[in-house]
């Protein structure tokens, strides 16, 4: 029976093997045929020409571009958000809109993407787009800013809520104010658990594919405005894949081995944060002594 | 200095109303939209092009779930097992097996959708088909599965353990009929929720099923379609009233299956611990 369990548990380092080898293998001969710094750096993308072209740094661009607005936007809005029901919100209130917003963390990407696209889409265009498009980065970005938003609140919230009351009263007990206290020995002492959040959001934001590709427009050119139809990695492997073959697929399944990277550098500074957090829970012990 | 964190405090209250009136907006655009569109027919009736309807979606996503789950949620729960019952949680091999774990909740969908594509679909010759799919998924759900089990099963007490070897239960007994029942609301409530990720998935499941919108999949084998990826497709092929009202349909399958969750938990601690309190 010990085998059975053992092999279950191996399994999944099987598959990473195997998604790892399988993306690198196809991938990685492909970037060097085409040459790193012109697969990477190269800012033409024509799969379909006669001479084709295979340059993803487009899309790259479009990919920092909307992982960071939406992380912006979702973490000016959640951080708040988070603060406002640890301390500023009815007590009665919380518990209610805390199972709201977990319920609104499961709404499915696909269906931000239909908002995004008969809702956001259509008032960029029409009320603030000055070039009449209303597909992009904004669009892209506040969708996603959105959808990211139950995530951020959540992990926030668990941050705040797991400092020591006793902080809040010492800051009381000092003269400090309510918002004092809050602002500036809460907040800080929940810093490290937040940042975790905020990398948690960036991994989102960088991987979301449906949401993004049913607002971002789909034209593989470099973004110089916020209004212009782009491309980002995970739009390009969705929209390439589904009328691809040959060369054009290998080429996909490069910037899927690109996409990878991101996330991988992402999950090492995602673990490392963690590690770090805990590091300082222990010796805040050692040092205080306090008991949770 | 007073003023400006006040001014912090209302800046907070507004951020809470914008993120709860955008969130909302989300639910009540769908809703809206799409629940005049909602009948029977349009559910469960016979596709025909010029009134789609969502049957071959819901047959899809059925699969996908039964498929999905077959796969994971054995493999999942005894890999949980293995670390948790008999390493102890610690160890390299278990090091190794958490950061694989962790690795692989971290891969963004569509990247599960190019492996699916180019294992089930190029490698492997099948084309589009919904089991292509649905072992992808499996592959996607497993990390979240074996790390839920993991916190159920260490949660468990450790008395019960003892006092099953006390007895002079072997170890594959004592998890079985012991451990694995105790830890049975964890497991079932990561396991609905799982499924909820299933059937909210969707960038995995252009690559590797084909997005067929307008039959019935005659097997396992064939092309077909989930709900996810008829919003997708019915809003793209202008018609987002349809898409808007598979929202629906999907939305509260979302939220039933969180409350089953809930649901569950309670009920089988209650069934479990009920007793003895």
């Amino acid at each position: 029976m010990r085998g059975v369990f053992l092999f279950s548990a191996v399994f999944s380092i099987i598959a990473l093997v195997t998604i790892t080898v399988f993306l690198f293998a196809s991938g990685v001969p492909f970037i060097a045929k085409t040459g790193f710094t012109k697969f990477l750096f190269g800012s033409d993308w024509i799969p379909l020409a006669d001479t084709p072209s295979y340059g993803i740094f487009p899309m790259i661009v479009a990919s920092l571009y909307v992982t960071a607005l939406s992380v912006v936007i979702g973490i000016g809005i959640g951080l708040f958000t988070a603060i406002a029901l640890y301390r500023f919100c009815p007590r009665r209130l919380v518990a209610p809109i805390r199972q709201m917003i977990n319920l609104l963390a499961g709404i499915p990407s696909v269906i931000y993407g239909l908002f995004g696209m008969t809702v956001i889409v259509p008032f960029i265009r029409d009320y603030i787009s000055p070039s009449g498009v209303g597909y992009g980065i904004l669009s892209a970005s506040l969708v996603l800013g959105v959808m990211i938003l139950p995530t951020i609140v959540s992990v926030s919230l668990d941050a705040l809520t797991g400092v020591p009351n006793t902080y809040y009263e010492g800051a009381l007990a000092l003269g400090a104010s309510k918002e004092q206290a809050t602002f500036k020995i809460m907040l800080p002492a929940a810093k490290s658990g937040m940042l975790a959040g905020v990398v948690l959001a960036i991994g989102r934001a960088i991987g979301e594919t449906m949401a993004v590709i049913m607002v971002i427009g789909g034209s593989p050119e470099m973004p110089e405005s916020l209004f212009q139809s782009v491309r980002t990695l995970t739009a390009n492997i969705a929209m390439g894949a589904m009328e691809s073959s040959g060369d054009t697929l290998a080429a996909l399944i490069a910037t899927g081995v690109v996409l990878f990277v991101f996330t991988l550098i992402l999950n090492i500074s995602f673990s490392v944060l963690k590690r770090d957090k805990s590091d300082k829970h222990t010796e805040k012990k050692r040092k205080w002594g306090t008991k949770k | 200095m007073r003023k400006l964190y006040s001014a912090l405090k209302y800046a907070s209250i507004a951020a809470l109303m914008i993120s709860l009136v955008a969130l909302m907006a989300v639910v009540a655009y769908v809703l809206i939209n799409g629940v005049e569109k909602l009948s029977l027919n349009f559910v469960f009736g016979e596709y025909h092009p010029d009134a789609p309807t969502l049957l071959p979606a819901l047959i899809g996503t059925l699969e996908l779930v039964a498929i999905a789950a077959i796969i994971a949620v054995p493999i999942g729960v005894a890999s949980a097992v293995f670390l948790v019952e008999y390493t102890r949680n610690k160890g390299t091999l278990v090091k190794i097996i958490q950061v694989a774990t962790e690795t692989l909740a971290g891969i963004p969908s569509i990247v599960y959708g190019l492996f699916g594509y180019l294992i089930f679909v190029v490698a492997f010759g099948w084309g589009y088909s919904i089991i292509g799919g649905g072992i992808t998924l499996a592959i996607m759900i497993l990390p979240t599965i074996v790390r839920s089990t993991q916190e159920s099963l260490l949660s468990v007490q450790e008395g019960l353990r003892e006092g099953a070897y006390a007895l002079g239960t072997s170890k594959v007994r004592t998890i079985f009929k012991i451990v694995l029942p105790s830890a049975a609301g964890g497991i079932v409530t990561a396991v609905i929720l799982a499924i909820g990720r299933v059937i909210s998935e969707s960038a995995v499941l252009i690559l590797t099923i084909g997005m067929v919108v307008n039959k019935v999949p005659e097997s396992l084998m064939a092309p077909g379609t989930s709900l996810a990826l008829d919003i997708y497709y019915f809003a793209n092929h202008g018609r987002p009233d349809e898409a808007a009202a598979a929202a629906v349909v999907l939305l509260v399958l979302v939220v039933l299956l969180n409350l089953l969750a809930g649901w569950v938990g309670k009920l089988i601690k209650k069934s479990t611990y009920g007793e003895a309190k």
